[in-house]
């Protein structure tokens, strides 16, 4: 399956549910946000959130900033 | 005290712009700062060095209050806002009901756009946030702010990072006026323009309940001492304040008395 994670197109292979997609990037080790198609899934929906072919995911993070 | 929160110190301090993560703490150690801004941005996937700066702040120290800069549309501003809440709840962080709200107009002057500012404000209040609002100087588009439910109103005093201080000083006390009325509690907080410490001691002796700077302090030659002097201009204008200036005059009042001078005085 393939879905836009941050802009990019990425196979994300067998994954199938925002938890699955975040480990199998590696962003599964820091605090993260995400949203999926403008909508925010919250944390303690990562889990269940289930993705579909061309969702456009968005994964973000606190940085620097004024 | 801002949004239920009583804060021992009226500096609130951006994280952005530092030259080295190192430098970064050590300048918000200088400030004394109990609040301090952080941006909300995509992780870089694939990332080999990336460094949170969730791994580098002291977040049981440290109120952090998500911005929604780079925002130049309301609802885009109302999504970063509930990632950046999203996230310090993962945390446990206070900062996660706050939003520093900015919904920018242009680019180049990165101007707040008085329209998208209000409706983000009022959808961002109907969900629970307490948005601190970035805004123009102009005191009705303040006081409609406040009016949307907005915690605080943070005019600016000169563009973001323009180093300018505060170009229109009756502006500002002209919010304030607006802002306060019947209300004098209301926290009103000067957010940008801050070019050096002396701008912030003027933003406290005008009579604004504190000064959220950046640029000022992370791109000094020295930005741990630009850190303390904000420190104690913000120290020193809040007192002048309270003290209470004198008026200004037009002409001199001398300090030491005429009576008794042996010198001769001109026109007597």
């Amino acid at each position: 399956m393939k879905i836009v994670v941050n802009g990019k197109e990425i196979d994300v292979g067998e994954a199938r549910t925002v938890s699955e997609v975040l480990s199998r990037l590696g962003l599964d080790v820091m605090p993260c946000a995400v949203e999926v198609n403008l909508m925010l899934v919250p944390k303690s929906r990562h889990a269940v959130q289930s993705l579909h072919d061309g969702d456009r995911m968005e994964v973000v993070t606190l940085v620097g900033g004024g | 005290m801002i949004g239920g929160f009583s804060l021992d110190s009226r500096l609130i301090i951006g994280t952005g712009k530092y030259a080295t993560p190192e430098l970064m703490r050590a300048s918000l150690d200088a400030a004394g700062s109990r609040v301090v801004t952080v941006a909300v941005r995509r992780e870089r996937l694939f990332n080999e060095n990336g460094q949170s700066l969730l791994g580098l702040l002291d977040t049981s120290r440290y109120t952090i209050l998500p911005n929604t800069a780079g925002c130049f549309a309301a609802e885009d501003a109302v999504r970063v806002a509930r990632l950046g809440r999203d996230l310090l709840t993962q945390v446990g962080n206070p900062g996660a009901e706050w939003v520093k709200l900015e919904v920018l107009g242009d680019k180049k002057t990165l101007l707040p756009d008085p329209a998208g500012t209000l409706d983000a404000c009022r959808t961002l209040v109907r969900e629970g946030f307490r948005v601190l609002c970035y805004s123009s100087d102009d005191p009705i588009a303040a006081l409609r702010l406040k009016e949307t439910g907005a915690t605080s109103v943070m005019p600016a005093g000169s563009p973001i990072g323009s180093g300018q201080g505060i170009l229109n000083r009756n502006n500002i006390l002209l919010c304030l006026e607006l802002l306060k009325q019947g209300d004098p509690t209301y926290p009103v907080i000067v957010d940008a323009g801050v070019g050096a410490a002396s701008d912030v001691s003027l933003a406290m002796e005008l009579g604004a309940d504190g000064v959220l700077l950046n640029t000022a302090v992370a791109h000094a030659k020295d930005p741990v001492r630009m850190a303390h002097a904000m420190r104690h201009a913000t120290l020193a204008g809040r007192m002048s304040y309270l003290a209470g200036r004198i008026p200004r005059k037009l002409y001199a009042s001398a300090s030491s008395p005429w009576d008794g001078a042996i010198s001769h005085i001109p026109g007597e």
